[in-house]
């Protein structure tokens, strides 16, 4: 049975179409990625799914009710973790549970047992009588996910789940997630970190300026990019002031600058593309220090699709 | 669905009751203003008290209710827990609803010690039949007049500041400070607008022996509660558009 099917779904907020002609569909018990750089329509997507926003056009069905008219009974099967964690900060993380708990009608008999049973698994029983406002991102991050959890959903949305994190408290959390997937819950996850997305995701949609650009698994993803070839060259000097020159140089490849002195060239002929990387490097007198050839990964892909550099797309949300 | 909405009123307005209204901040505005405000009348002739204690529950009514109400909807907009209200299986005007019945049931528990109050300590009786009824209407008239210009600003000042504006034009013109008999035509008239007016005249009847109905009262106050829910549904549907 399918989780969820979005049949050409558009959210246009006045002149701005946020989301154009979406379509996709997701599994039971699969894992879902919405991947995208800010702006791509990935928030907006979801917002429509679990009832935040009505769809300018379209429709889709979330376990089997229809957005348009079931969507308060399918709110019932949701669980939602936003981008914030918004939970109430002068609530204890037990009172903040128990209120969710009651808000989704979870049995007075249940509802202590669940809590407790929450707040063990995610860490956080020492701490259970104390205000949420006094937690840490990471604790914080993990109470929301909690609460999205308290009603037993049998879907679970996740906006961004590890932005802001550390790096402990990200992979913790990523770990968390995939323990979820086992037990079979189908979660939806947006994300603009690709490594996340290809550790967790079963599938993957690759969302740009609000349209769908690509659908499948990250494996296929990658197999698609390995079409062309991946150069990554170093340089003893700084090369992103000449990048533009590299790339008029290469016309049929894609030039991402990884740092000061690395670059990545996606496609084209390999031959071609080691005869112009030793005449960039002497015309701009860079020192090709070493070039090697490597395996397409998820970020490759996504590159080679949307033609966003990856990085760029991190520094948008202050990513790491 | 109606059922889930149920609960999630009054689970919402449990909790608000808990977590902004039973709080120094909403108690004060609820019941010192209102009693500091009655005193100084008390102070200047103390012989007409017991005429004061209609506007003095009125205006309890007012400010407790919406003290808090004004901010609460806007404040949660800010930090997002609105919109984590709104992903529970409860309707928008079902959020908005437990956000009123909040104010509301804050606003019950200050008036009714209130007039306990007075009523004990000088010997008044009032038409209880007459009282709860104009009362209850007031107390969910004021609160979702809160909730309102919560819903209408974006800012949590700004809709404090724009609610000072009819609150304390109705203070002045409600009949309680001057009566609206003696006012200039004008005052008059724009007094006729503002729901307190009719709280002041449901509450003159319920306290004197005068055989006069509040029928009219209760209908032009509930007639203000429709006028005040409805828009602050709609703003707030909007609001998530």
């Amino acid at each position: 049975m399918k989780a969820i099917e979005v049949r050409g779904l558009t959210k246009r907020f006045g002149s701005l179409t946020a989301v154009e002609d979406v379509s996709f569909e997701v599994e039971e018990g699969e894992v879902l990625g919405l991947l995208g750089p800010n702006g791509s329509g990935k928030t907006t997507t979801i917002r429509m799914l679990v009832g935040l926003s009505r769809p300018s056009e379209g429709d889709a069905r979330v376990l089997g009710f229809d957005l348009s008219s079931g969507i308060h009974k399918a709110k019932r099967g949701i669980g939602v973790v936003p981008d914030s964690s918004n939970l109430y900060e002068e609530l204890s993380a037990r009172d903040n549970l128990l209120f969710m708990a009651k808000l989704y009608g979870v049995p007075k008999g249940v509802r202590e047992e669940r809590t407790e049973e929450l707040l063990r698994a995610f860490g956080l029983f020492e701490r259970r009588n104390d205000r949420f406002g006094t937690f840490s991102r990471g604790m914080k991050r993990s109470l929301t996910i909690a609460a999205a959890l308290v009603h037993d959903p049998k879907l679970l949305f996740l906006d961004e789940p590890t932005v802001g994190l550390d790096v402990v408290a990200a992979r913790s959390l990523r770990d968390l997630i995939s323990d979820l997937h086992h037990r079979g819950l189908t979660i939806v996850l947006t994300t603009h970190y690709l490594e996340e997305a290809d550790r967790l995701c079963d599938r993957i949609v690759i969302l740009v300026k609000g349209r769908v650009v690509a659908v499948d698994t990250p494996r296929e993803l990658k197999r698609s990019a390995e079409e062309g070839s991946v150069i990554e060259a170093t340089f003893r000097g700084a090369t992103s002031d000449h990048s533009a020159d590299l790339s008029a140089r290469l016309p049929g490849s894609k030039v991402v600058v990884l740092d000061g002195t690395r670059l990545k060239i996606l496609g084209g002929d390999p031959t071609r593309v080691l005869e112009e990387l030793v005449g960039f490097s002497r015309s701009h007198d860079l020192g090709l220090e070493a070039v090697n050839s490597m395996r397409p990964s998820l970020e490759d892909a996504f590159v080679s699709i949307t033609g966003l550099s990856p990085a760029v797309m991190a520094k948008e949300k202050g990513g790491r | 669905m109606v059922r889930d909405d149920l609960r999630c009123i009054y689970e919402i307005a449990a909790k608000d009751m808990r977590t902004y209204y039973l709080k120094p901040p909403a108690i004060s505005w609820g019941i010192v203003f209102p009693v500091a405000w009655t005193l100084a009348f008390y102070l200047r002739s103390p012989g007409d008290f017991e005429e004061l204690v209609p506007g003095l529950i009125a205006m309890t009514i007012l400010f407790s209710t919406t003290a808090a109400e004004a901010v609460v909807i806007n404040f949660e907009m800010r930090l997002g827990t609105l919109e984590r209200l709104l992903l529970a299986p409860v309707s928008i005007g079902g959020v908005l609803l437990g956000k009123v019945l909040g104010g509301f049931l804050f606003g019950l528990l200050m008036t009714a010690a209130v007039t306990a109050g007075t009523a004990l300590a000088i010997g008044l009786r009032p038409d209880l039949t007459i009282l709860i009824p104009v009362a209850a209407l007031s107390l969910l008239v004021f609160s979702s007049m809160g909730a309102l210009f919560s819903v209408g600003f974006k800012e949590v000042f700004e809709a404090q500041t724009f609610l000072n504006l009819p609150r304390f034009l109705m203070v002045f013109l409600c009949g309680v400070v001057y009566p609206i008999s003696a006012m200039p035509a004008p005052l008059q008239f724009i007094s006729q607008l503002l729901p307190l007016t009719y709280t002041v005249e449901g509450l003159r009847v319920a306290f004197s022996a005068a055989p006069s109905s509040p029928l009219l009262d209760s209908i032009v106050l509930a007639g203000f509660f429709v006028l005040f829910i409805f828009p602050a549904m709609r703003l707030l549907r909007k609001r998530f558009e």
